[in-house]
Formats: structure tokens, sequence, C-alpha cells
């Protein structure tokens, strides 16, 4: 057994033995479980793929005379002014002022709120368009200006939801194309696409979040963030195997860091045609060895976590939460999946490559002594259903 | 018996030469056998086209020189197509529209995508489905 402390004084003195959850396994069944869990002090999970639910908090400071933005765009995307003057939240899936959307069917959607944030992360100069009734102390009713990410007071990014857990793996049982944010399907089943880092991913290798919760210091493209909150949509009580892996979405992290410590090439625009616009992000989250039982977690395979088949066409839009079938991760990235006798070719939206890549620069980062673990302030549940949205037609 | 070659070629017509029979010319005088992947003529007017063309290095050799007496600019790399290897995430989304295999993973380990421009026929489907605009049109 170690503690937080143990394992942070051991980082400081730059002893600490770091291997990424992509190593481990091997590790494990070449040293033993028990002598593993003595001498692995952390193990670093990863994960980069689109989340929409994502954003940032930006402070621009005040003009001469001083505005309260009561409508403002960025690069002509529209951004939420309902709180302080200059504040504003930028959102991932806000599209560009007259962007056509699917009117002609499938839209581009070529830029949006995700990519206003990779620019701003880039270091380019955006243009500030604001809009306001005008008050006594805040008289001025316009401003046009550019800025740079050097220029803002605050760039937070704040992101509702991440990491999820584990996620469908989509197919189109329909005879026509369709177009998701899982990625273009063609009809038929003639492809599938999945959204994960398996065995990489960080709450795959806690499943019962016995050391990721709220506090948890986190690597989100390159900053050192943290969770805040349990993520929206978290439904820790979803059904599992026997070693604990949600055969649904289950977990999520809320996660917060500061924009200016980030790196561009973690933070990407996403442009997905048919759906819209949404955000890719970078975060790596290191795992404290603090006994036995939580190693055994971080040893699970791609052959262990199943993953729900689930049609794009009729089924998940009707929420009618019918699962054609499970496969395991294993067999995703084999790039073909049998299911009824068909053949399936798999894609992935989320990047194992990335994945890998940020699990050893944290791994890197915290061998140097430079990142440090913090011990979580709170856990997250593990016994919460997601609630459907009821339609009624009055108040009850 | 002279050992043929193929190589892919893109070629742009500016608005002059836009309406000669050029391509003819290089089957019946050249020998040379062509394969159009991909041809378009813009609202200006002027032309592009990505052909494989099949020969012995000499016809071949003489069939350039024969389009390089118009104004029309070879160029021998042939992309059409372009993959910026910098702004790929690896996130293997292209592969299975992919028909040729040319976006493929090249190690499965750390699932790394690669292009392979041998393979690439034009047909343009990773330009739409690229999440990050990393694959594009040269036209």
């Amino acid at each position: 057994m170690k503690t937080y402390q143990q394992i942070n004084d051991r980082i400081e003195s730059g002893k600490a033995v770091v291997l990424t959850a992509d190593e481990i396994m091997d590790y494990v069944d070449k040293k033993g479980l028990a002598a593993a869990a003595e001498e692995v002090d952390v193990v670093t999970t990863a994960t980069f793929g689109p989340m929409c639910s994502s954003g940032c908090f930006l402070n621009f400071g005040h003009s001469k005379p001083k505005i309260r933005m009561s409508e403002a765009w960025i690069q002509d995307v529209l951004v939420y002014t309902g709180i302080a003057a200059v504040d504003v939240y930028l959102g991932a899936t806000q599209l560009r002022h007259n962007d056509p959307a699917n009117m002609d069917h499938p839209g581009e959607f070529r830029y949006g709120g995700g990519h206003v944030m990779e620019d701003l992360i880039a270091g380019k100069a955006l243009q500030l368009f604001a809009l306001s009734y005008g008050t006594d102390c805040y008289p001025l009713r316009e401003i046009r200006t550019y800025f740079t990410i050097d220029d803002l007071n605050q760039a937070i990014m704040l992101n509702p939801r991440n990491c999820y857990q584990n996620y469908n793996v989509a197919v189109n049982d329909s005879d026509r194309t369709i177009y998701t944010y899982m990625g273009i399907l063609e009809p038929n089943r003639k492809n599938a696409n999945y959204c994960s880092a398996g065995q990489l991913s960080p709450l795959l290798n806690d499943p019962y979040y016995e050391t990721i919760g709220v506090g948890t210091r986190v690597w989100i493209a390159g900053a050192h963030g943290h969770v805040y909150a349990e993520g929206t949509q978290h439904a820790g009580g979803d059904a599992r195997t026997p070693d604990g892996i949600p055969k649904g979405g289950a977990g999520t992290l809320a996660l917060t860091a500061d924009m200016k410590q980030m790196r561009r090439e973690f933070v990407r625009g996403a442009s997905f045609r048919g759906y819209g616009v949404s955000l890719a992000l970078g975060v790596g989250v290191p795992i404290p060895i603090l006994s036995e039982q939580v190693l055994k977690r971080t040893c699970v395979r791609n052959r262990d976590i199943l993953a729900p088949v689930v049609d794009y066409s009729e089924q998940y839009p009707q929420n009618t939460g019918k699962v054609l079938c499970l496969v395991n991760y294993e067999q995703l990235r084999s790039g073909e999946i049998e299911i009824e006798g068909k053949k399936i070719a798999v894609g992935s939206l989320s990047s194992y490559h990335k994945a890998l890549e940020i699990a050893h620069l944290l791994a890197d980062e915290i061998r140097r002594g430079d990142f440090r673990l913090a011990e979580p302030i709170q856990y997250l549940p593990k016994d919460t259903t997601m609630k459907p949205l009821l339609v009624r037609e009055k108040p009850q | 018996m002279t050992q043929t070659v193929t190589k892919k070629l893109m070629l742009f017509f500016p608005k002059c030469e836009c309406e000669k029979p050029i391509i003819y010319h290089l089957v019946k005088d050249h020998n040379l056998i062509v394969n159009v992947y991909r041809a378009k003529v813009t609202p200006e007017e002027e032309g592009y086209l990505i052909l494989d063309v099949t020969g012995t290095e000499g016809d071949i050799e003489a069939g350039m020189e024969f389009v390089n007496t118009f104004n029309v600019t070879i160029n021998y790399t042939g992309k059409g197509v372009t993959w910026d290897a910098d702004e790929c995430t690896h996130c293997g989304h292209c592969i299975t529209h992919c028909p040729t295999g040319a976006l493929h993973i090249a190690n499965e380990a750390t699932r790394e995508v690669a292009y392979d421009e041998s393979k690439c026929i034009e047909c343009l489907a990773c330009t739409r489905v690229c999440p990050f605009g990393v694959c594009a049109s040269a036209f």
C-alpha cells in the first residue's frame, strides 16, 4: 500500500517508476502483481477524441469607454454573453454565423467554436465583434477589434463532459448513407465506427473511480488542469462485466485547465460532414498505484472491454436503447467485426496514436518531477443512471 | 520487347489550351496508354487532369515533349490529393472509406495512419470524411 504523499515524494526525488497503461500489462505479467505494485508508482492513461461538450470562458478586459457585451462573436462564431460585462463562454459546437448547416445536405461545417479554440491556442489574431444596449456604467454600444490569447486576462477551458468511460460502436441499418457525430455511416452496415482509446482510456483503467475523482490533477493538451465535477451524463451505475468494466458509456469527467498553457496539436477543431462542428482534445490522467487492486485494474486489455453496437439510423435517434450486440476492442482494432454473419469494416474517431503520445508525455513529465498527483477531494458516484427527458403535456 | 513504365501526372490547362485534344495525340501519335482518374474544367475555363500514362520511357518522354509545346503545366508528382502528415491526428476514420488502402494503418501497435500515394485513385472520399481537413484536393 502507498499513499499519495509517498508517491509524490518519489516523484519529487526523481525516482518514481512510471509506465503507460499500454505497457503495464506485460510488466505485471513479467514481475507479478505484488512485486509490480510495490515497484510502480504511477500508470498513465490518455485519450484523444472529439467531445462536443467542450468550451471555454474568456475575459477580454475593458475597453475605453467600457462595454457590457450583450451579443458577441469571435471569428463570426456566436459566444454566450449572459454573464459579466466582458466575460464570454465559447462553445465547441457553435456554428459560424451564416453557416448553411444542413440546408444543403450534407453540410460541410468547415468552421465553428472548436476551430476558434484551436486558433486561439495557436496564437492567431482573432476578430471580436460585440454589441450592447448601453448603460450608464457601460456606455459603448458596439466594438470590433482583434486579439490573441496573450491579450486575454483569462482563457479557461471548461468541459462539462469528457473522457467517456466507454462508448457505442455505431452502424447504419438503413439503405441510405447517414451523417452522424460518429462519422459517416454507409448503408446496410457497410462500416462501423467506435470512439475510445480502449485499454489506454482513463476511466477504463479505474472502472470504480477509486483514484480519479473531483480534484484529480490531469494533463489537458499540455496544461495541468483538474477534474472539477462528475461529467454531465455520468452514469456510474451502468451494467458491468464481472471485472467491473462498464458495457455502456458509464462514467464521464468534467475538466478544466488554463488554455494559455495548452499546445495546439492537442486541441483540434473538428468538422463532421452532415452533423456539425466539435472539438477533439487530448487528455492524460495519471493513476497512482496505491494498492495491488488499483494496479490490477490498470492491466485491463482491449479483449476485456466490451462496447455496445448500436444502429444510428433508427435505434439511436429514436432512443429505443436497443443494442445489436457487444464487441471487444481487440475485435474493433482488427479493422473488421462480424455481426449476424456479415463482416463490417471498422474505423475509429478516437486517436490511439495521439493518446499513446500523451500517455508517454505525461509519464515523462512525472518522471522529471514536473507533474504531481492530487488526491481527490470527492469521489464520483458509482450508482447513478442517466435519466431521459420526458415530454409532458402539463406540469406535474 | 521494350519495357513499359507507368507514370502518374497532373496536367494544368490554362484557358487558351483547354479545348485542344492533347490527350488524343498522346494515344495516337505517341503510343501511350492513358488512364484518367479525374478531370475538371473550372468556370474560368481552366482545366485539371490527373492521369496515368503507360508506355516506353522513350514514348513517354516524346509525349511530354509534345505536351510541352503547349502552354500546359506538367506536374510529375501527380498529386491531385494531398494528405498532410503533420496535421493528421491518426484517428483512423478515413480508413474504411478509402477503397484502395492508400490510407492505412502503418503500425498496428501505435495505430499510426499513413498514406500510400501510389494507391490513390482520386475518389476524394477522404476529403469528405476527415474531420480535420487533413486530406485535400488540388482542384
